[in-house]
């Protein structure tokens, strides 16, 4: 099966976290995507490997930047209708309070979806979801082929 | 070492005044797609956060904690598989509290010219306000 194949499949059984499981980088991270209370959220699960500043100790900024991208290219997929890879063209994000060693979820929302690129908002946080720990944007292009 | 630039098996390959240079080993842990072997913007984006950081700490006229306030990747081409990624960052200015910097990431065989991302972000530094 292709991975167009396989992610259509997840998306006809209803279950998102087959996506995360598809790409190689996710199952290495500890990131999965799940469906909780109705809304797609992606997890990443706490492991010593993902601290970049011991002494804190904190989470490095590359592991949770590597949450909030990957909770963005899932909800596409998951929006979209048809299978289109997401691309990232640019993300930016803003580090707002250090990542504790525990687990740290995230949301992705569209803010805008156009025929070649899509907006999107990102947060991350951990035991407290109105306390934000990363906030980012960036800009997707959802083109059917993946001409660039 | 920093745990999860180990994890990724980051190389620190030169530091100069206000500049880094990393590299990041191609590995089939870091793939974003399976069909194509490209690597996930995840570790491009640990290794340019690192790389930056790197930069500043070569600015600093005595090191002081730093913390990451934004970072912003361009996707500029993707990645070719198979390849190591080098970055290269440097911390272009420098206040009392904030370190601003750029970087790119590239391929050996296309060079710092031709790069896969480029980064820009800025750094909290540490007060030193309450040193013993």
């Amino acid at each position: 099966m292709t991975l167009v194949e396989l992610i259509a499949e997840a998306k006809a059984c209803g279950e998102p976290e087959r996506l995360s499981r598809l790409i190689p980088y996710c199952r290495w991270m500890g990131i999965s995507v799940k469906y909780v209370a109705g809304e797609l959220l992606g997890l990443l699960g706490y492991s010593d490997m993902l601290i970049g500043n011991a002494a804190l100790p904190a989470l490095h900024g590359g592991s949770l930047g590597a949450l909030l991208e990957s909770t963005a290219h899932f909800q596409l997929l998951w929006d979209a209708e048809t299978v289109v890879l997401p691309k990232t063209i640019d993300i930016t994000v803003d580090y707002l309070r250090s990542g504790r060693p525990v687990d740290s979820w995230a949301k992705a929302i569209l803010t805008r979806q156009g025929r070649r690129v899509a907006n999107v908002r990102m947060e991350a946080w951990q035991e407290d979801r109105e306390r934000p720990i990363a906030i980012a944007h960036g800009h997707f292009l959802i083109l059917p082929e993946a001409a660039p | 070492m920093v745990p999860h630039n180990r994890a990724l098996g980051l190389e620190m390959v030169a530091l100069e005044d206000g500049e880094a240079r990393m590299r990041l080993p191609y590995s089939l842990d870091l793939v974003g797609n399976p069909e194509t072997g490209v690597l996930h913007g995840g570790p491009i984006s640990s290794l340019m956060d690192a790389c930056c950081g790197a930069s500043v700490f070569m600015k600093l006229p005595s090191p002081v904690p730093i913390a990451t306030l934004d970072l912003r990747i361009d996707y500029l081409r993707p990645a070719t598989a198979q390849q190591d990624v080098l970055a290269h960052a440097f911390c272009f200015r420098l206040t009392r509290n904030v370190a601003f910097v750029r970087g790119v990431a590239y391929h050996a065989e296309s060079g710092e010219e031709d790069p896969i991302a480029a980064a820009a972000g800025a750094f909290m530094l540490a007060t030193q306000a309450r040193k013993p």
